[in-house]
């Protein structure tokens, strides 16, 4: 991706491979991201997202590749204070109040924000007084975010941070979310919801099985991932012809079947069945988000050559 | 950049946790005063029962307080908090110093909730005495502070608690905070082996006891020190990588 940015990029992974175990997390990632980008990493869970981000605080380390933040490594933005985050587990040390705890994070870092600012773009000041160990789940997620935030971090990285919260909640939580990511912050943050990925990122990363499988502006990705696909047996197919049907976005051969990605399945399903009338074992599934990258974007050789 | 901010939100923290306050000052001080106060009169080797009982659960309590810094790193390590603090600036060093200085405020003040007591049964020492006594016990708890890390890197907050008694109690024993436990010459020779019994002996050489500092308790102190120290290291290694 070209970028029109000077300095070093907000976030450089390249082939990051990372294990646990038996468990490949991460396997193979290549990734940049600009400085004041909002950028969604989404995937279902076990997509190696966490792993990702992990990496990135300088909380695990890469078993191969390389990763920067800000041109340094991960550990050194994040002793110079460049970096926030909130992650996906982890609850709130007991003892103090909301305010004291953001007071006492706020005091680790050069120059941070002031913390009844803080506490009120997130809407954590009319709870600032209670004790950690008396909050309700929204209320710690908001707590957590201030906490995020309060050291005024180059880098903000949220870990599936609308997880623990109803959807009335997650709807406040990203309308805190928008004013600080205009304010030329680079953002990441991890979700399952296109829907959240779509309205708050400039650009969707889709992650599955420890790969990327799809980059590009929200826009892009969600008109991928929205539509249907169709699975039919049509051998020595033509896939220009195929991709030129309408509602046909896309189409891969998989040995003697095909698989078509749609945006208009109903238009398609008649268009090969006029245009193609040997096409048999014809299905049409909605794809998940999963299944649609799998099926379409990642239909790389590893997929089809696994052992 | 404030660490002392940071700090002073470690401590109001310690003094909020009543169990804590309960455990590590309480428990010395009813036993002293249940104990002592029962054999006020009596003398123990030539010296006033409380005084002696003094010295004993002065070291003991101190001992708790800062043995018990470990629970709290256990504690946040479990909640996820230990991986919180690491992504902010805050240093491991720093860290680990606000944990030790915790841990050595609460045994300051168990040293002074006992000192008190004492005073109101009757024991008098003079203000130099007073001054060494408490000198050497805090020289005497660094190898339990170190101790403490190492537990609170080691272990689960919920196997941590009975560790935490079970460690204080068999080195209060044998370092003979509860009293001398035998007076044979081999057992004396193996108890000047390990740090509490010149924890313990800290008490002692302030009422012009035989106690320290021979070479032998600071060589003792010292190879403790170091041990606990590499064995805390490689917990804390251990752990961290776990944790990622």
């Amino acid at each position: 991706m070209a970028s029109t940015m000077h300095g070093p990029p907000g976030i450089l992974v390249s082939g990051l491979h990372k294990s646990y175990g038996p468990v490949e997390a991460v396997r193979g990632v290549d990734l940049r991201i600009d400085p004041g980008e909002t950028v969604a990493l989404l995937g279902p869970n076990g997509a190696g997202k966490s792993t990702t981000i992990d990496v990135v605080l300088g909380l695990a380390q890469p078993d191969a590749g390389q990763v920067s933040v800000f041109g340094t490594t991960p550990a050194d933005a994040v002793s110079a204070g460049r970096t926030g985050g909130m992650l996906q587990t982890g609850s709130l040390i007991e003892g103090l109040s909301v305010r004291e705890l953001v007071t006492m994070v706020a005091s680790l870092y050069p120059h941070p924000l002031d913390v009844g600012q803080v506490l009120e773009t997130t809407g954590a000041e009319s709870f600032a007084a209670q004790r950690t160990t008396k909050l309700s789940g929204g209320q710690a997620q908001r707590a957590r975010f201030a906490l995020a935030l309060v050291g005024d971090p180059d880098l903000l990285v949220l870990d599936e941070p609308t997880a623990a919260l109803d959807v009335e909640g997650r709807h406040d939580f990203w309308g805190s979310m928008r004013d600080i990511a205009r304010n030329g912050k680079t953002v990441v943050f991890a979700t399952h919801y296109l829907e959240e990925a779509d309205a708050y990122a400039d650009r969707i990363v889709v992650m599955a099985r420890g790969r990327v499988v799809a980059d590009g502006p929200a826009t892009q990705i969600k008109a991928r991932a929205g539509g249907r696909t169709i699975r039919a047996t049509l051998p020595y197919a033509d896939l220009g012809a195929l991709r030129a049907l309408p509602g046909v976005t896309g189409a891969d051969l998989r040995g003697e079947a095909v698989v078509l990605a749609c945006s208009d399945s109903d238009s398609a399903l008649w268009a090969l069945h006029s245009a193609f009338p040997d096409a048999h074992d014809i299905e049409v599934r909605g794809a998940g988000l999963e299944d649609a990258f799998l099926e379409l974007v990642s239909g790389d050789q590893s997929e089809v050559a696994a052992p | 950049m404030s660490h002392a901010t940071y700090l002073r939100y470690e401590l109001v923290r310690t003094f909020r946790n009543r169990r804590f306050l309960f455990f590590s000052l309480g428990f010395p001080l009813l036993m002293f005063l249940l104990i002592a106060g029962a054999n006020q009169s009596k003398r123990l080797d030539g010296i006033p029962f409380p005084l002696y009982y003094m010295t004993g659960m002065v070291s003991w309590g101190a001992m708790i307080a800062i043995i018990s810094s470990g629970t709290r790193i256990s504690a946040e390590r479990q909640i996820g908090w230990a991986r919180q603090l690491r992504i902010t600036p805050l240093s491991t060093r720093t860290y680990f110093r606000s944990k030790v200085v915790g841990g050595y405020v609460m045994a300051l003040l168990t040293i002074a909730v006992l000192y008190v007591a004492g005073s109101m049964l009757s024991v008098h020492l003079d203000a130099r005495q007073w001054a060494l006594m408490t000198l050497l016990l805090l020289i005497g708890l660094v190898p339990f502070a170190v101790l403490g890390i190492m537990l609170g890197h080691l272990l689960k907050p919920d196997s941590l608690g009975p560790a935490v008694g079970g460690v204080t109690s068999l080195f209060a024993l044998l370092g003979g905070a509860w009293g001398p436990l035998s007076t044979s010459t081999t057992f004396v020779d193996i108890v000047k082996c390990i740090p509490s019994y010149w924890l313990v002996q800290s008490g002692k050489v302030a009422l012009g006891g035989p106690g320290w500092p021979p070479l032998q308790a600071w060589v003792v102190l010292a190879v403790w020190t170091a041990a606990l120290a590499w064995l805390a290291v490689a917990a804390f290694r251990r752990d961290t990588a776990r944790l990622t």
